[in-house]
C-alpha cells in the first residue's frame, strides 16, 4: 500500500533538485575548484587562476617549509587536545556531580550552557578585557591578592594558553548537556541494586555510570575534534594575524590570513585543502581509538 | 527514596558547581557594569558597581552614535532570517522525498548530504567568492546583492545538518496518515503541506534554531563578503571595533552588552528549545 502513494516518481525531481542544486554549487563544487586552485597562481581574490605554478606543486613544498604551518599545526593539535581533556573532562567531571545532587540540576543546565548562545566575536572581545593587561579584570583580582606585578596576558609566554582558555570554556556546556542526558537515560534501579549490594558512591559511579556513558562520551570526543578544527572567530578577535610573532596561528586563522591578509590566494587555498585533509584523518584515528561499543 | 542529608561532601560538590557556573556568568556581569563607567574609572577599580557618580551612558551614546550597531542588527537579522526560511523549505522538500520515495540514486544522494556536513567552510570559500564575483553578487555596491552574497553560502553550510535532521524525524511519522491523504486524493505535493510539514513542526523549530544562531554568530563568511561599512552585520562590526577603537574599553564594554543583551533575552525565554536545537546534531535519531 505504502509503495502506491510514492510510486509515481514525478514529483522527485521537484523535491529533491532545488536542495541537491545548492549542495553541489556551493560545497561540492568549490571543493574540487580549490583543489584545482591550489596548482594555479592567483594573486587578487575573487579572479581566476592566471596559469598554472611553476613547478605546479610549489605551494605544497611551501607548505612543508613553511615554519608558520608547523606552528599554526602544533597549536591545532594543542587545541585538540585542549578540547578533548578539558571540555569533554570538565564536561563530564560536572555532569556526575549534577547527577548526584537533590536539587538544582536544571538551573545549572541552563546557565553552563549558555555562553555558547553568545556569538564567539564578542566573547573574544569580552575576554581581550578580562584579560588586559592593565587592569583587566584577572590582573585586578591577582591584585587584590596582592600581587604586585601585572601578567601579560598577551605576551609570548601565555598567549596561547589565553587564546585557548576562553575557546574551551565557551563549549563545556555543550558536552554537560549531552553528556547529562546520557547519565539521565541510565535507570535508577541499576543504582538501587548496587547500593543494596554495598556499593560506595565512588564504586557505583565506576562501575556502572562510566561504562553506561562510554558511548555518548565517544561522540562527545569526536564532535570535539572536528570542532577543534573549525575554530576560528574567537582566536582572530583575541589575536588576529597571529600576535605576537605568529605564534598563536591555527590551522583555520592562517589560512585567512594567507588569504586575506597576504593575498596568497592560492597559498590559501593549499591550506585549506590541508584542513580537509587532517579533519578525514583525524576523525579516522578517533574513530578507531574511541569506537562505540555495542551492548 | 529517602530524604538526602545535607552533608559535607555535598556542600563541597554545590560549591564546586557554583564555581564554574559564575565563570560563565561573571564575566559578562563584570562587563555590562563596567559599561556604564568612564573608561578610567574601569582601570581604577572595575569591580565597584557603577553608582553615584561612577555612573555614566556615555559609552552607549557613543557607540549608538559612532557604531551604528542598529544597522548592523538590521543587516545581521536579515541574513539570518533569510538563511532560516531557505534551509527549511529545501530542506524540507529534500528530506521529504529521501525518506518517502524508493528510488535508484537514493543511497548515493544520502551519502552526499552526510558527506557534505563535513566539508569545513575554509575549503570552499574562495571558490565560491569568485563565482559570486563572477554573478555580480559579491563586491558589488547593492546592499540586497551583499546580503544575498553572505546569505547563499551559509544556505548551503547548513542544508545537510538540516536534512539530516528532519529525515530522521519524518522517519518516525506514521505513514497510515499519508495512505488516507492519498485514498482522499491528495497529490503528492498536498500530503507534503498538509500532512507532513504540520506534523513535524517541533522538528523545523530545531533546525531553525541551529541555522539562525550559526548564520547570526558566524564571522568567518561575513568577514569574506562584507567588506563595505554599511553592509556589515553585528559579528563583523565587533571585529571591527577592535581594531578601530581597542583602547576604548568603555565603548568595548558598550558594544558587548548590547550585542549580547539580545541573545540573553532570547535565551532566557527559549533556552529548553535552543538546548534542543543545538545538541540536536550530536544526539542520534
Amino acid at each position: 500500500m505504502s509503495a502506491n502513494i510514492y510510486k509515481n516518481k514525478k514529483p522527485l525531481f521537484f523535491f529533491l533538485f532545488p536542495a541537491f542544486f545548492f549542495i553541489g554549487l556551493f560545497l561540492y563544487y568549490p571543493f574540487f575548484q580549490n583543489i584545482i586552485n591550489s596548482f594555479q597562481h592567483i594573486k587578487v581574490l575573487g579572479s581566476g587562476g592566471n596559469g598554472w605554478n611553476e613547478p605546479w606543486y610549489e605551494n605544497y613544498v611551501k607548505l612543508f617549509t613553511d615554519p608558520v604551518v608547523r606552528i599554526s599545526l602544533i597549536n591545532t593539535l594543542k587545541m585538540i587536545l585542549v578540547t578533548i581533556f578539558g571540555q569533554v573532562g570538565i564536561a563530564l567531571f560536572l555532569a556526575l556531580l549534577v547527577d548526584n545532587i537533590p536539587w538544582g540540576g536544571s538551573l545549572f543546565r541552563t546557565v553552563y550552557f549558555f555562553p555558547i548562545v553568545i556569538s564567539a566575536t564578542a566573547l573574544g572581545l569580552l575576554f581581550n578585557l578580562v584579560f588586559l593587561y592593565d587592569k583587566g579584570m584577572i590582573n585586578q583580582i591577582l591584585e587584590m591578592f596582592g600581587r604586585t606585578e601585572l601578567i601579560d596576558w598577551k605576551g609570548k609566554g601565555l598567549a596561547l594558553f589565553t587564546m585557548m582558555l576562553p575557546v574551551m570554556w565557551q563549549y563545556v556546556g555543550f558536552y554537560f548537556v549531552i553528556i547529562i542526558t546520557g547519565l539521565n537515560n541510565i535507570s535508577g534501579e541499576l543504582y538501587e541494586v548496587a547500593s543494596i549490594d554495598g556499593a560506595t558512591k565512588l564504586q557505583r559511579v565506576r562501575y556502572i555510570t562510566l561504562p553506561l556513558v562510554r558511548n555518548v562520551v565517544c561522540t562527545c570526543v569526536v564532535l570535539a575534534v572536528t570542532g577543534a578544527l573549525k575554530v576560528f572567530d574567537l582566536p582572530w578577535t583575541m589575536f588576529p594575524k597571529g600576535i605576537p610573532t605568529k605564534s598563536t596561528f591555527l590551522t583555520g586563522t592562517y589560512m585567512y590570513y594567507q588569504t586575506m591578509e597576504a593575498k596568497n590566494i592560492d597559498y590559501g587555498s593549499t591550506l585549506a585543502l590541508m584542513i580537509v585533509i587532517l579533519g578525514v584523518v583525524l576523525s579516522k584515528v578517533v574513530n578507531m581509538v574511541f569506537h562505540e561499543k555495542e551492548y | 527514596m529517602k530524604k538526602k542529608k545535607i552533608s559535607i561532601g555535598m556542600i563541597f560538590v554545590y560549591l564546586l558547581l557554583i564555581f564554574w557556573a559564575m565563570t560563565t556568568i561573571y564575566p559578562l556581569l563584570w562587563v555590562f557594569q563596567n559599561s556604564f563607567k568612564a573608561k578610567n574609572k574601569i582601570l581604577e577599580n572595575s569591580f565597584a558597581l557603577p553608582t553615584g557618580a561612577l555612573f555614566t551612558t556615555a559609552n552607549y551614546r557613543k557607540a549608538f552614535r559612532d557604531l551604528n550597531i542598529f544597522r548592523a542588527y538590521k543587516n545581521s537579522l536579515f541574513i539570518s532570517t533569510m538563511v532560516c526560511i531557505i534551509v527549511i523549505i529545501l530542506a524540507g522538500l529534500a528530506s521529504f522525498a529521501l525518506v518517502r520515495y524508493s528510488f535508484k540514486l537514493k543511497g548515493l544522494l544520502q551519502t552526499i548530504v552526510i558527506a557534505g556536513m563535513m566539508f569545513p567552510v575554509f575549503a570552499t570559500i574562495i571558490p565560491v567568492h569568485r563565482m559570486e564575483v563572477l554573478w555580480g553578487l559579491a563586491n558589488t555596491g547593492s546592499w540586497l546583492k551583499s546580503m544575498l552574497s553572505v546569505i547563499l553560502p551559509q544556505v548551503a553550510g547548513n542544508l545537510s545538518f538540516a536534512i539530516v535532521v528532519l529525515s530522521g524525524y519524518i522517519k518516525g511519522l506514521p505513514i497510515e496518515l499519508e495512505e488516507s491523504a492519498f485514498l482522499e486524493g491528495c497529490t503528492p505535493f498536498q500530503i507534503f503541506t498538509k500532512i507532513v510539514v504540520p506534523l513535524t513542526k517541533p522538528s523545523f523549530a530545531t533546525v531553525t534554531i541551529f541555522s539562525f544562531l550559526w548564520s547570526y554568530n558566524d564571522l568567518f563568511t561575513q568577514m569574506f563578503f562584507l567588506r563595505r561599512e554599511e553592509f556589515k552585520g553585528i559579528t563583523t562590526l565587533l571585529n571591527n571595533i577592535t581594531s578601530r577603537e581597542g583602547t576604548d574599553y568603555g565603548l568595548m564594554a558598550a558594544a558587548v552588552t548590547l550585542v549580547v543583551i539580545p541573545m540573553v533575552i532570547v535565551y532566557i525565554f527559549l533556552q529548553k528549545y535552543i538546548i534542543k536545537g543545538m545538541t540536536a546534531g550530536a544526539v542520534k535519531g
